[in-house]
């Protein structure tokens, strides 16, 4: 689905500040790279296509402009990949309290 | 006419946008030179312990329950020499309502906020405290905005960031999430000024203020159950509001005599503004990339003076490798039935090895612990590591190089405290002050202030001051 309608949830981005417009103080790779933002809202246009700037209505009500990038935006953080490396921990743990690795 | 917003315009009303949205007039506690009223600036909340304590109540934070870690304490005493070994124990923080102690320090300023009309808060923050403002926002019925430092340039976020965005967008919070840079602060001013929210600022004196409840709890607690103070608590730090907050507490409940340690993450080499180096580490706070700066220079933060001074209140502070607080976070779920959040566990595995050094019949007390769930666990902060070009070893901590690697502990006894040095801190803040007054006469009262705010004496200031100038 590459078209929103009004009144869907979406996703936009901008950018804040260009490279050259970045604050002194900043290092130089990031000086190299622009300040990107991404807020969401409900769209405000009629219909809007993925890359289109559009206007938003945030969820606490603001109304905010930017490039249209997702619809029906959802989070996929998760819990990882198996870490192998961690697999010893628990039972180390558990041999020294039985066996008494100790200076006791 | 409409203003001008561009970064310079912006950043150049800082201080009256700040005045209008923190509702604190901190000229009041200037005077000339280096020196301001602290005492009197933490007074100027107008709330005492006891209301703050009603207020949180009002909310259910508090009253966090505090566990002894029987198996742990085992662990310590396996490697301690011969009477060695205190007794750990920890105050499950993640019991509040948002799951941190960070719901302590958003409940004031979200409730002031209410109180004084203002129609939301607006804090800038990638941790628990945003989840935090966003929860008391919710149930105190204030619209809440929260900004995020959250991506590098290529839109990689750190999974910790990313679950912190979703529960407060759980509590009907709005996200505005940027790339990395200092500049996140022109995006805050302009929200500011935009909505004409309050500032829930980590750092404004509500916000310390509703830390003390934490120490005052934690005081009354080991009165209750062990008839005395502990002998040590130590904090995780970052901003060094935790560590200034639970003091103070401690303080106010006459606890005077326990010896507060600051712990961090090493993240020695890694620059926090980095576009580059921004996914090189695994925790997003309570490391040195804050600690340091921000004990050196405190008045950093968003507001214009911190409340939160750690060098004031800290007697100890050491710092903790990133495989080591992994480790400790899988003993913690493993020997203690207990699944945590890392980065709360950085005192925890500080505490492991400082217990190591204290008596048997000692207390040590790691004051919070943190919720965790998807993003925020050990297991997709290091899948989310290898990604990205962090090595997992097995081996000695001692070989960890943040940025490059993460060295799991071969065997819990390689698990160190390493202390920094204080009085080197101390120098560095002292330096920092007299760089920021350039032209300022030293007086006396300069001196005391100095003294009383990096926890050391007159002669001392006076030393570190004079040797300063020959250079």
């Amino acid at each position: 689905m590459n078209i929103a309608k009004k009144g869907d949830w979406v996703r936009i981005h901008n950018i804040v500040l260009t490279p050259d417009e970045r604050a002194p103080q900043v290092p130089e790779d990031t000086k190299k790279v622009p300040l990107e933002m991404w807020d969401k809202g409900f769209l405000l246009n009629d219909e809007a296509k993925i890359g289109e700037e559009v206007e938003v209505e945030t969820y606490i009500g603001r109304t905010i402009k930017g490039e249209l990038i997702e619809i029906n935006p959802f989070y996929d953080h998760d819990y990882g990949k198996c870490v192998t490396e961690l697999l010893y921990i628990g039972r180390q743990l558990r041999d020294i309290l039985k066996d008494g690795e100790s200076n006791e | 006419m409409s203003k001008d917003m561009s970064y310079n315009a912006v950043m150049g009303r800082r201080n009256d946008i700040m005045k209008k949205a923190v509702g604190l007039d901190y000229e009041k506690f200037e005077s000339k030179g280096i020196l301001f009223d602290y005492d009197a600036m933490m007074r100027d909340t107008g709330y005492s312990l006891q209301e703050i304590q009603n207020i949180q109540e009002e909310t259910g934070i508090g009253n966090t329950p505090i566990y002894e870690l029987k198996n742990i304490t085992n662990l310590a005493r396996k490697f301690a020499p011969k009477g060695k070994g205190a007794r750990i124990f920890i105050k499950d923080e993640a019991a509040n309502p948002s799951g941190s102690y960070k719901a302590r320090r958003a409940a004031t300023s979200v409730y002031h906020a209410k109180k004084n009309g203002y129609k939301g808060v607006i804090a800038a923050t990638s941790g628990n405290y945003g989840a935090a403002v966003a929860s008391q926002a919710a149930m105190l019925g204030l619209k809440c905005i929260i900004v995020q430092e959250c991506y590098d340039s290529r839109g990689y976020g750190q999974p910790e960031i990313v679950e912190k965005a979703r529960k407060c967008e759980a509590y009907g919070a709005e996200v505005l999430q940027l790339t990395v840079g200092p500049e996140l602060f022109y995006t805050f001013l302009k929200l500011l000024e935009e909505t004409g929210y309050f500032n829930a600022s980590l750092y404004t004196p509500f916000g310390i203020a509703g830390v003390e409840t934490l120490g005052y709890e934690l005081a009354m607690q080991f009165r209750e159950r062990e008839g005395r103070d502990p002998d040590v608590v130590v904090a995780t730090n970052a901003g060094g509001g935790n560590l200034t907050g639970t003091a103070r507490g401690l303080i106010k409940a006459g606890a005077e005599n326990v010896q507060v340690i600051g712990a961090s993450v090493n993240l020695k080499g890694l620059h926090m503004a980095s576009d580059k180096q921004f996914n090189r580490k695994s925790f997003t706070t309570g490391h040195t990339g804050f600690g340091i700066p921000f004990a050196t220079w405190p008045d950093r933060s968003d507001v214009p003076r911190s409340a939160a001074r750690a060098l004031r209140y800290m007697d100890r502070y050491v710092t903790v490798n990133q495989g080591e607080v992994f480790y400790m976070t899988e003993a913690l779920a493993q020997l203690e039935g207990l699944e945590r959040g890392p980065a709360g566990n950085t005192s925890l595995a500080a505490a492991f090895a400082l217990a190591q050094e204290m008596d048997k019949d000692k207390i040590i007390v790691v004051q919070e612990t943190e919720y965790t769930g998807a993003g925020k666990h050990i297991q997709p902060q290091l899948s989310f590591a290898k990604d990205n070009g962090i090595k997992i070893i097995i081996g000695n901590p001692e070989d960890e190089v943040p940025g490059e690697n993460i060295v799991l502990p071969r065997n819990p006894s390689l698990i160190k405290a390493r202390d920094l040095d204080l009085n080197k801190i101390r120098k560095s803040y002292i330096k920092n002050c007299l760089a920021n007054n350039p032209n300022a006469e030293i007086t006396k009262e300069d001196i005391e202030f100095l003294a009383e705010d990096t926890k050391s004496d007159a002669e001392f200031i006076k030393s570190i001051i004079n040797e300063l100038k020959e250079n």
